[in-house]
């Protein structure tokens, strides 16, 4: 595979580029069906680098992974939600943020710079790939974690959570690409069950309490509990 | 071959109760299941006490001591949880919502068997992702505004908390490229000397904060109050009593691996993990107004308890700590089975609106007094025994602050807890209390509340020598 190398590596770091990019999208965008998209794009991103990797050091085991994960993250997430979250909460704009866009992506960046600090001691087994990739998975996890405090909406919180897993998974790869297959095998199947769960608890939530805004969900305090 | 047995039992039972069979089927075999569960667990357990080997399959479903106590905990605790459920669930009128408890209780009693038996870590990830999806289900039940939103706050901070330590385990396997061992528990440890020492401290750290937020370690446990007062009564057992600890095991797990290295002090963190969690529960028990929320903040305290005397070091303080685990399942369950009990009775979670249950209810007060002082660590009850033997160790190992800080901390929450139940048990029968219809218990709830209680006092006075044994076996599992 020597040849090919140098163009594995260039088509890899443009996944790793789409892939932070659409990190900072998830953050930037003011609709929830953006929202949506992004987390698409971040997902077949991390698919194409988990393709990637396995060329580069042959590991057929993260062919199957990269497969699984192709039909669950993109597909069927997106479905799931789509089919379990009202029609209207997808439509909806202007998604409440706790800071403004322009002040988020500052911190974003901040975080992003931070995860290239917190990556550095770490060693990589997937060699020039896993390089590049390493500190971009760690910022997506950084940046998946600040998606999930900045949001207010269930579902965009929901997508922080994927953008995190999303972020671990590249990183993790980037780091022990020989993971045992049926561990790996497990994380995009749990994220299906999470993306289930979550999504009819959305609904429910949606019925019985009238919002999804997490911040609005306040009375189990126990100043509120007391009158 | 038993270890697999114990695991799918719960499995079939929750195919069993989803079928529409009559309304006894589910409960029966849900019970019938755990029953047999924890019978295979306890012999299982008795035969690693006794030295022996337990495994399915090498290297991914073993049995040591550690994971013994765990499994048998989770095993007796989800019976008790079933047979209180035959009698607490029984006033849910739609057969069709009963089935559906039941089937989740099943897949949740399955996903907490499965993680102490399974030795892959990467693995146990697994497992502990599935407990807390199947529990999302559990805390909703109820239905009511509070408890959807209870639900929600619990699935965002922990699934978020899973996120974020996939990468922590991943990391983890990437110790077996230092040498030849195999990627479970026991093969870190033997790995851990020759591995980076920042591999290992950023998985740490990952799986701490990450696993932390499971566990409701301070300042991530903002849900665990919500969800363990709002979900029914059996369930907040579960919840509380062993799928906490089940999850603060995983992390236990990581400290005689990383104690191994011999090049950081992981116990240090530990510590003040665990008392910061510790301190600011007892200081949160004070202003309660609800009374599972208060038996709520004290898994969070008792969680803070068994970090720190993991932390302290030393084969007493890792006993002391096991010994913890043990007595905390026991009385946690044993308290909201009482609270339960006590919100059959008046039909509210407020204690204000609480006043001489005894009177109202000589078995719901009687219990709840029990459960309040044994999960206090009154003596000469479990949990005064081990909370006693753990602030001995601390001193043996000259951690003179940190164990003055715990022994302060244990006795402003042990008045909290006595301070808020006194009211509510003692005093003139409030009006409302008084005025309600004398309600008839369930049997299985007033026979779980017996049954639960028993061990409490029995531990107190009298320890089996092969449950010693265990313990012993469970705390060199701590040490590296």
């Amino acid at each position: 595979m020597g040849h090919f190398t140098p163009l594995l590596i260039s088509l890899n770091s443009l996944a790793a580029g789409v892939f932070l990019l659409s990190a900072f999208g998830l953050l930037a965008t003011r609709q929830m069906q953006g929202c949506v998209r992004f987390f698409r794009i971040q997902s077949l991103a991390v698919v194409a680098s988990i393709f990637l990797i396995a060329i580069e050091m042959q590991v057929s085991d993260l062919i199957a992974v990269g497969l699984v994960d192709l039909a669950i993250k993109p597909v069927l997430i997106p479905w799931l939600l789509r089919r379990y979250v009202r029609e209207e909460l997808f439509r909806r704009r202007e998604i409440e943020q706790v800071f403004n866009i322009p002040s988020s992506l500052i911190v974003a960046l901040a975080l992003t710079l931070t995860a290239y600090f917190l990556a550095a001691p770490l060693p990589v087994a997937a060699g020039a790939i896993g390089e590049i990739n390493l500190p971009v998975g760690v910022a997506g996890l950084l940046l998946g974690t600040y998606t999930l405090a900045a949001r207010r909406e269930a579902v965009t919180q929901l997508i922080g959570i994927f953008a995190i897993e999303n972020g671990s998974l590249l990183a993790g790869i980037a780091i022990a690409p020989r993971l045992p297959l049926v561990a790996e095998m497990a994380f995009p199947f749990d994220m299906l069950i999470i993306a289930l769960v979550i999504g009819i608890l959305t609904r429910i939530t949606h019925e019985r309490v009238g919002t999804t805004e997490v911040g609005a969900l306040k009375s189990l305090r126990e100043q509120g509990a007391a009158k | 071959m038993s270890l697999l047995v114990i695991v799918s039992l719960p499995l079939l039972a929750a195919i069993i109760s989803w079928l529409p069979l009559g309304r006894q089927v589910a409960p029966i075999a849900t019970l019938a299941a755990c029953v047999t569960a924890a019978i295979l667990a306890l012999t299982d357990a008795m035969a690693v006490a006794a030295g022996g080997q337990v495994w399915a399959v090498r290297n991914w479903v073993e049995l040591d001591g550690l994971g013994a106590l765990i499994l048998l905990l989770v095993a007796t605790v989800a019976t008790t949880a079933a047979l209180f459920s035959w009698g607490y669930m029984a006033r849910e009128r739609e057969a069709r919502h009963l089935r559906r408890y039941y089937a989740n209780f099943n897949l949740f009693v399955f996903a907490m068997l499965a993680v102490p038996v399974l030795v892959e870590p990467a693995v146990v990830w697994t497992a502990v992702e599935l407990t807390t999806i199947f529990g999302v289900y559990l805390v909703a039940f109820e239905n009511t505004p509070e408890a959807v939103e209870a639900a929600w706050k619990y699935s965002v901070l922990t699934i978020m908390g899973g996120a974020m330590s996939l990468l922590g385990f991943i990391i983890l396997f990437r110790a077996t490229r230092f040498g030849a061992a195999p990627f479970t528990w026991s093969g870190l440890i033997v790995l851990a000397p020759k591995v980076p020492l920042n591999v290992l401290t950023s998985a740490f750290f990952l799986i701490l904060v990450g696993f932390g937020a499971k566990v409701g370690l301070v300042p991530l446990h903002t849900w665990l109050p919500d969800a363990h007062s709002q979900a029914p009564s059996p369930v907040c057992a579960l919840l509380s009593g062993v799928k906490t600890t089940l999850v603060l095991y995983v992390i236990l797990r990581l400290l005689p691996i990383l104690n191994a290295t011999g090049r950081i002090d992981v116990d240090r963190w530990a510590i003040v993990v665990g008392l910061v969690s510790v301190g600011i529960a007892a200081f949160l028990i004070l202003q309660v107004t609800d009374y599972k929320r208060l038996f709520a903040f004290s898994t969070v305290e008792h969680m803070g308890i068994i970090l720190t005397a993991a932390g302290l070091g030393g084969a007493a303080a890792h006993y002391g700590a096991v010994y913890q685990i043990l007595n905390h399942a026991l009385t946690k369950s044993f308290c909201f089975f009482a609270a339960g009990t006590a919100l059959l009775t008046v039909d509210t979670r407020q204690i204000a609106e609480v006043r001489g249950l005894i009177r109202t209810s000589p078995a719901a007060g009687a219990a709840l007094l029990f459960g309040g002082i044994a999960i206090a660590g009154a003596p000469p009850l479990a949990v005064f025994l081990s909370e006693f033997s753990i602030l001995r160790s601390g001193i043996q190992q000259e951690h003179y602050f940190a164990t003055a800080l715990l022994a302060a901390f244990v006795i402003v929450a042990f008045f909290g807890i006595l301070g808020h139940l006194n009211r509510m048990v003692f005093g003139p029968a409030a009006l409302k209390a008084d005025q309600a219809v004398p309600v008839r218990l369930p049997m299985t709830c007033l026979l779980t509340l017996v049954l639960a209680g028993i061990p409490i006092v029995v531990l107190g006075i009298y320890m089996p020598a092969p449950l010693h044994r265990l313990l012993q076996m469970a705390a060199q599992g701590l040490a590296s």
